[in-house]
């Protein structure tokens, strides 16, 4: 096949354009693959594009995550809530600030599992749609520029995680343990924590060439996070020298943002502090997320 | 207890090929079921290289220790332990999270791990065209899972005397138990992986992994349940585990803690039958 043809005409016959077998559509000939694009639509227009491909997979897939992603924090609840918590009560609630631990660490379940519906839609899947199934190297073909890639994706695990927060804060709301109505902030508050952790590690997984490195964001990041940052336990329970760094984690902030809302304890300062510190991880995860989609996929 | 995690081996990049026959294969098979022990050799040359995804998953449990034993714990103070006498939290709640450390190890391997090799990475095809049979593929993949729950158990029980939670010499036996544990789990998880059809089938692992881990006594004593709902808990398998590691630990065994260890085995017994015959089925032996 001649690849050195001059005109137009010449050149779709190279490509095979005559001799397609009727029914399929007319084979895209170069010209039409290397005419400018013109304008792209701005914004967040192609992103929602690259967000409906992902509706269109969950459609077909959602009732593998369903029961764990709902009946996970559930088990949790029961389990730390009410069992352990009935010896907890019985030993005396003064260092909880008086609420008996099921109330203390409900905003707590539900914080850390926005954080785990993030991670465990931000590493895997990210890292598939680059390197097992390609889903990224599909819509890098299309006018879909790298950075609607990352901001479609994280649009779908924000719904994710907006789905798996409503479902337990109305199971909190049924239980009674909601005490004010700030509550009704605890869906944004949920959103808000998971994306702060989404944005930047989908950022980081993309770039990784093996899955090795996820099972230790999982093991040495995810897990201790769940643990020492004020969740289970109030952090002043924590060895003084720790606890500054306890502070630091954006888990904790988390934390205390729901559970500030929860019990009504609320303040402005605070609030402002624990949103602007969780926005502000949002905002570098998709300015990274940007830059390294686009150094992945425009090679 | 995390997300579900894909098969380690699929994903660690290409497979080592460990085909070298340095020995004939005559050297092992004097007792029956030795030549298991030649995957299980694989499986630790493999392993060698991964050595940091088999001590990150040993130090899981440890969070757990240091986070409810420590930071809870203070929250509770004391509970009845086995002897009839209180014993601060720590002391209670370690050898719970003992066992659930064998389970882990035995139960990662012999599910994911297991279904990986079995359907991707189509190793159990190559060994059958070796000496070996589908019941020495049954026997080595839950010895392997066995082994790699000890792995996590050994750690966490120099933990546990670093921190000064064994109280008695009797804790001598718990790596038996914790070993015992590991069989069990991991003869039902090769039995049970061989049914499964696709990825997706491993959210019922979590399912039913997460709640034994919750439920089973671990984290506080049976009384705190209504009593028919103590009735099912004294059936689950880890429940058994958790008993006999807390009376071995605590230094309070008694005889029925000889029956608790036959229903393990029992388990595990089925389990490995159950697991040869599947194997068997599936690669059409």
């Amino acid at each position: 096949m001649s690849v050195t043809a001059s005109s137009p005409a010449d050149r779709s016959r190279a490509w095979g354009a005559d001799s397609r077998p009727e029914g399929l559509p007319p084979a895209i000939s170069p010209d039409t693959l290397h005419a400018p694009l013109g304008k792209l639509p701005g914004g967040w227009e192609l992103s929602v594009r690259a967000f409906r491909c992902w509706l269109v997979m969950y459609r077909r897939t959602w009732r593998a995550s369903i029961w764990s992603s709902i009946l996970g924090p559930l088990f949790y609840l029961g389990a730390m809530g009410y069992g352990l918590g009935s010896l907890v009560d019985a030993h005396g609630t003064a260092s909880l600030g008086g609420v008996s631990y099921v109330v203390f660490i409900a905003p707590a379940v539900l914080a850390v599992h926005a954080m785990n519906t993030a991670l465990s839609n931000s590493m895997f899947p990210v890292f598939g749609a680059m390197r097992w199934n390609s889903i990224y190297l599909a819509a890098r073909a299309t006018m879909l520029r790298p950075a609607d890639i990352n901001r479609g994706h994280l649009l779908f695990i924000t719904m994710r995680i907006a789905m798996n927060s409503a479902c337990f804060v109305i199971v909190m709301a049924a239980f009674g343990l909601i005490r004010s109505w700030w509550g009704v902030l605890l869906l944004p508050a949920s959103v808000l924590l998971g994306l702060a952790f989404a944005a930047p590690v989908a950022a980081w997984t993309v770039t990784l060439k093996t899955t090795t490195p996820m099972n230790y964001i999982i093991r040495f990041g995810s897990i201790p996070l769940s643990l020492f940052s004020g969740t289970f336990f109030p952090i002043s329970r924590l060895p003084a020298w720790i606890r500054p760094l306890a502070y630091a984690t954006p888990l904790w902030h988390g934390v205390a943002l729901c559970r500030s809302l929860a019990l009504g304890t609320v303040t402005a300062g605070s609030a402002a502090i624990h949103v602007g510190y969780l926005a502000a991880m949002a905002a570098i995860g998709l300015w990274a997320g940007a830059r390294s989609y686009r150094g992945r996929l425009y090679v | 207890m995390s997300s579900a995690p894909e098969s380690e081996e699929t994903s660690a990049g290409p497979v080592e090929q460990e085909v070298r026959s340095t020995s004939d294969a005559s050297d092992f098979s004097s007792f029956p079921g030795a030549l298991g022990l030649r995957l299980i050799e694989r499986h630790a040359r493999f392993y060698r290289r991964l050595w940091l995804v088999v001590a990150s998953g040993a130090a899981e449990p440890l969070f757990y220790l240091l986070s409810v034993g420590i930071g809870i714990g203070g929250l509770i103070g004391t509970v009845q332990g086995p002897a009839g006498y209180p014993v601060p939290y720590r002391e209670f709640v370690a050898p719970g999270l003992l066992a659930v450390s064998a389970l882990n190890g035995a139960l990662n391997d012999s599910t994911f791990n297991v279904y990986g090799r079995l359907k991707f990475e189509k190793l159990y095809d190559s060994v059958l065209a070796t000496p070996l049979g589908a019941q020495d593929v049954a026997l080595a993949e839950i010895g392997w899972a066995v082994v790699r729950g000890i792995l996590y158990a050994v750690p966490f029980l120099i933990v546990m005397a670093a921190m000064g939670l064994i109280v008695s010499p009797w804790a001598l036996l718990a790596l038996p138990g914790a070993a015992l544990v590991a069989f069990a789990t991991a003869a039902a998880g090769v039995a049970l992986t061989t049914y499964m059809k696709s990825w997706q089938d491993f959210e019922y692992v979590v399912l039913v992994s997460v709640p034994l881990f919750l439920f089973s006594g671990t984290f506080f004593p049976l009384s705190v349940y209504p009593h028919v709902i103590g009735l099912i808990v004294e059936w689950m398998p880890l429940y058994q585990g958790v008993v006999i590691l807390r009376d071995l630990v605590l230094g309070a065994p008694t005889w029925a803690l000889l029956w608790r260890a036959a229903y393990l085995a029992a388990i595990g017994a089925l389990g490995m039958a159950v697991a040869g015959r599947r194997i068997a089925k599936l690669l059409l032996v």
